[in-house]
């Protein structure tokens, strides 16, 4: 082959190479990168109370007005009480369930399929079903004789731990699966060898299940955050933020701004926050959780 | 250290039968190996020695006590798995403790233990690696320091050199012997290698679908197989086998194959009678066989393999499958494709019903 | 005394009490495990099973106190109405139009792009992985408020493009598919190169089969995530024409406010479609949601 021929060769193949990228990369331009820098640039400017006024640049006032304003410290204390009230909660519930069926007994894939069933519920469903359960007039609350006045969901003391187990009940059969995987991923002979060894349940779980499970685990526990983090159908259909801002999450409050309260500049200041928080919160999983992980061979 | 006995022991999962009606009795500080192919329940019977599968009915006892409802931890063995089935989160050190650990045996008295087992192993100066920091020997090193560190009654090894290349395994293989003798432990060790299974064992048991076919010291099985089963299953290359019949015309009596007839003893004419249905297979050992001019039996050659110091002449005899011919490599060389002629050492020559597969030997 | 086994290995008394206890405790635990397992279904399935019940309820029985648990005369009519004044029909027909469209594309997008990482040398090419992989960093949340603009301004406002085209591509399935991409042995590339067969034709007929469970894995996640969209789909739909299943029980739930079991019936149609499918597809659907958790 002649090197001219080898080099046009060369030449078609980065052609092809950039033609498949094309695609995703006109989307990601498109709708990811631009808005998602735009929301710096937008956050420099105050938008109007009225539309159709211009918009007025104000440098980084908006910024720590927002920013140091106690409603988005509220909204950050809610944001970070729900992601612990539901993620830890979640991720040891599937482990619970993921061992108790990773047992060999008769009829367990029955067990299996009901323990991952609420993967078929969608926030919305869960929302909705959870919703109309803890409804004073219809729920079955009173009838198990807890209090309905005021109503859980209305409750400033309650209405985050509801939506906290609603959540933890629509993402129990995603738990229950991906912490069933990471089971079943270990070997069985490393566990009979350590039957064989003579390590009971509790210091076989605890000195060999556990940590052989431990990516799993830091898997979910990131994903997992970063979901809790990203939450927003619960509230939105359980409780608007309310009562008392008690529930008014991160998300929920980037929403209010551009809808409610129809202000671009405010709802980018929050999505500014939202990524860096989540930003943050991600590395500093990785940084801290990842060196306590053992991955195998 | 303890003898082990399984007694009528089956194991069925569902329909298939994987162990059945097994009896066996390992003496203590015999080095006992279970060979058969994949799939014979050699590795069912071991796992349920060590307690990791129930049993569907018999008993099995390890020293004087039935452990058919005994935990594997209270059992006393050690096992020593195929994948060595080391913790990748543990060190070396950590991995050999973990038997003692899990049993509460104080610090002060796990210490010297698992120096003295990592001496016995020569893995002092790898107490501190992980396991994935280690070569596949060491690894396998380390699974066996973490099973002599209790000193159980028992060990039980599941194809523990499998995993090797061929030069380490032949290594490692005198060096468990050693360790055995060492220690004076019995062991039960699973293998489908007939070669570790020959060097190796004080006795061998060998299975097939389930059943046990023979025990008995290597030689014994080597020299006189049960069956048709053990008699292709042990030996490199394996024993010829050729449907056969045997005659007798004017007073004597003949072996009648497809390559002509050799005479044989009289008792061979015993033996033959035994044979459910008259029907034989003759088997001959390629060593027992030789090229030789004035031999009775015609046969082609078809291909020779020189493996150096010996070669084997792969004949054709009539319509019957390949028959090998152990040939010293400075014998004459015959030439591929010619007409050979060949004789069988008569002692070397074994009898077997054609339908049952069983020995067939003349009355004592 | 003491019963022969075998030659010589006897069952002491002691040790045969022992075994015996021992068969008891084994079966108390097998009672116990069952009891332990069948108390939690019950409590995971309760919040479905009342919603079943309660679907097929009147509201008046509904509200009935002790509650009603078994329908011995279950009405059908709520789901009728849910169905069609409800227009959860035509939320269904908008969510399987609008997650198809995301799904297909999503899987060409990613095919194409995972290819090219896997099989072509370009310049660049590392750099436009890692843009490909910061995609991941930034959460879909933080772009809704461009995203608005945008789509208005392309006249998508309230159309099936304004809820698909934005989620056409994506990073992790690049990602996902690449890896199963370079499990391609290279002699396979080679051979296929001898016999004439140029990228595009390779990747069709070679590259693509033999990632199928990378495919199947994507495809579920891809599905999952489409189906279950809430905050965008709610912002860029504004009637029942292309309003999705998630924002039209939303919609049902606020309009059916005295009648609770068409809200149930809902949120039973809403749900089906999923329990199907995890039904009859558990395996990739597991395989699906686990694909994240790669090791490493």
């Amino acid at each position: 082959m002649t090197a001219v021929r080898f080099w046009n060769r060369r030449r078609r193949e980065a052609g092809l190479g950039y033609l498949m990228l094309v695609p995703s990369l006109l989307v990601f331009s498109v709708f990811v990168f631009y808005p998602f820098l735009r929301n710096f640039y937008l956050g420099f400017f105050r938008t109007p109370p009225f539309p159709g006024l211009p918009q007025r640049y104000v440098g980084f006032d908006q910024y720590r007005e927002i920013l140091t304003s106690s409603a988005f410290s509220n909204s950050m204390r809610v944001t970070i009480v729900f992601a612990l009230l539901t993620v830890p909660t979640g991720i040891i519930l599937g482990l619970v369930l993921a061992m108790l069926a990773n047992q060999q007994l008769r009829g367990i894939g029955w067990y299996r399929t009901i323990f991952s069933s609420t993967v078929a519920t969608s926030v919305a469903v869960a929302s909705v079903i959870f919703g109309t359960l803890l409804n004073p007039q219809v729920g079955l609350l009173p009838w198990l004789g807890i209090s309905t006045t005021p109503s859980i969901l209305e409750n400033p003391k309650y209405a985050l731990l509801a939506v906290a187990v609603t959540t933890i009940w629509q993402n129990l059969g995603l738990s229950f699966i991906v912490m069933s995987s990471g089971l079943q991923a270990i070997p069985d002979e490393i566990i009979e060898a350590s039957e064989v060894d003579g390590a009971g349940p509790v210091p076989r779980f605890l000195r060999v299940t556990l940590p052989l499970l431990s990516p799993t685990v830091f898997f979910a526990v990131v994903v997992g955050s970063i979901v809790a983090f990203q939450s927003f159908g619960q509230i939105d259909l359980l409780t608007q933020g309310g009562p008392l801002q008690k529930t008014n999450v991160l998300t929920y409050a980037i929403y209010t701004a551009l809808r409610g309260e129809q202000n671009e500049g405010k709802a980018a200041v929050l999505s500014v926050a939202l990524f860096l928080v989540t930003l943050v919160l991600t590395i500093a999983q990785m940084r801290i959780l990842e060196r306590r992980v053992h991955y195998g061979d | 250290m303890a003898r082990v006995v399984l007694d009528h022991v089956t194991k069925r999962f569902g329909d298939v039968t994987a162990v059945d009606d097994l009896c066996l009795e390992v003496e203590d500080r015999e080095f006992l190996v279970l060979l058969g192919p994949s799939g014979c329940g050699k590795s069912t019977a071991l796992r349920m020695i060590a307690g990791l599968e129930s049993l569907t009915d018999g008993r099995i006892a390890i020293g004087d006590r039935v452990v058919n409802d005994v935990e594997p931890k209270d059992r006393d063995i050690a096992m020593v798995f195929q994948s060595y089935a080391l913790y990748p989160h543990m060190s070396v050190a950590r991995n050999i403790e973990f038997p003692l650990r899990s049993r509460k045996v104080p610090e002060d008295e796990r210490t010297p233990l698992v120096q003295e087992a990592a001496r016995a192993l020569g893995l002092t100066d790898l107490l501190d690696r992980k396991p994935a920091q280690l070569s596949g020997g060491q690894r396998q090193r380390v699974a066996l320091a973490r099973a002599i560190v209790r000193r159980p009654a028992a060990f039980l090894m599941d194809e523990p050199l499998s995993n090797l290349d061929a030069k380490l395994r032949v290594q490692t293989r005198a060096e468990l012997i050693e360790l055995q003798r060492r220690l004076d432990a019995t062991v039960i060790y699973v293998t489908h290698d007939q070669v570790e299974a020959m060097t190796m064992g004080h006795r061998i048991a060998i299975m097939n679908d389930g059943v046990l076919q023979q025990v008995g010291p290597p030689q014994d099985v080597y020299e006189r197989p049960a069956n048709l089963f053990v008699a292709r299953f042990i030996g490199a290359p394996p024993m010829n086998t050729i449907q056969g019949s045997v005659v007798v015309e004017g007073g004597e009596t003949l072996l009648a194959t497809p390559g002509g007839r050799i005479a044989v003893p009289d008792a061979f004419g015993a033996a033959a009678r035994r044979s459910s249905t008259g029907e034989i297979v003759v088997g001959v050992r390629p060593e027992h066989l030789e090229v030789d001019p004035s031999g009775p039996i015609e046969a082609r050659v078809a291909v020779i393999e020189s493996l150096g110091h010996e070669r084997h002449v792969v004949c054709r005899i009539g319509d019957e499958p390949l028959v090998i011919v152990r040939q010293a490599a400075d014998e004459p060389r015959p030439a591929e494709g010619s007409s050979v002629r060949l004789r069988a050492e008569v002692e070397g020559i074994h009898l077997f019903d054609a339908v049952t597969g069983v020995r067939l030997e003349a009355p004592a | 005394m003491a019963t022969e086994v075998s030659r010589g290995i006897t069952v002491s008394e002691a040790d045969r009490r022992a075994a015996q206890r021992r068969a008891v405790r084994r079966r108390i635990g097998n009672v116990a495990r069952y009891t332990l397992l069948t108390v939690l279904a019950v409590i995971v399935l309760f919040p479905i099973y009342i919603t079943i019940v309660n679907s097929l309820l009147t509201p008046s029985q509904i509200a009935a106190r002790p509650p009603v648990l078994f329908p011995t005369d279950p009405a059908w009519g709520a789901y009728a109405d849910a169905w069609n004044q409800g227009s959860m029909s035509r939320y269904l027909v908008n969510s399987v139009i609008v997650t198809t469209l995301i799904v297909a594309g999503q899987i060409v997008t990613a095919t194409l792009a995972a290819y090219a990482f896997a099989f072509l040398e370009f310049p660049l090419k590392r750099t436009l992985f890692i843009v490909f992989l910061a995609t991941l960093m930034v959460p879909f949340e933080v772009t809704i408020i461009t995203n608005l603009t945008t789509v208005v301004n392309l006249g998508w406002y309230n159309t099936y493009a304004g809820l698909a085209v934005p989620f056409l591509a994506t990073g992790f399935g690049a990602f996902l598919l690449r890896q199963a991409f370079l499990g391609v042995p290279g002699d396979l590339r080679d051979a296929a190169a001898l016999d004439g067969y140029g990228h595009l034709r390779f990747m069709v007929r070679v590259a693509v089969p033999l990632a199928r469970p990378a495919m199947a894995a994507l495809a579920v996640f891809s599905f999952l995530g489409a189906w279950n969209q809430y905050l965008w789909p709610l912002i860029v739909t504004k009637d029942a024409r292309y309003r999705t299943l998630q924002i039209g029980l939303r919609q049902l739930r606020a309009t059916s406010i005295d009648q609770v079991n068409v809200t149930f019936a809902g949120v039973v149609i809403a749900a089906l479609p999923l329990l199907i499918l995890l039904v009859i597809f558990q395996k990739q659907l597991v395989r699906g949601l686990t694909a994240g958790a790669v090791k490493g």
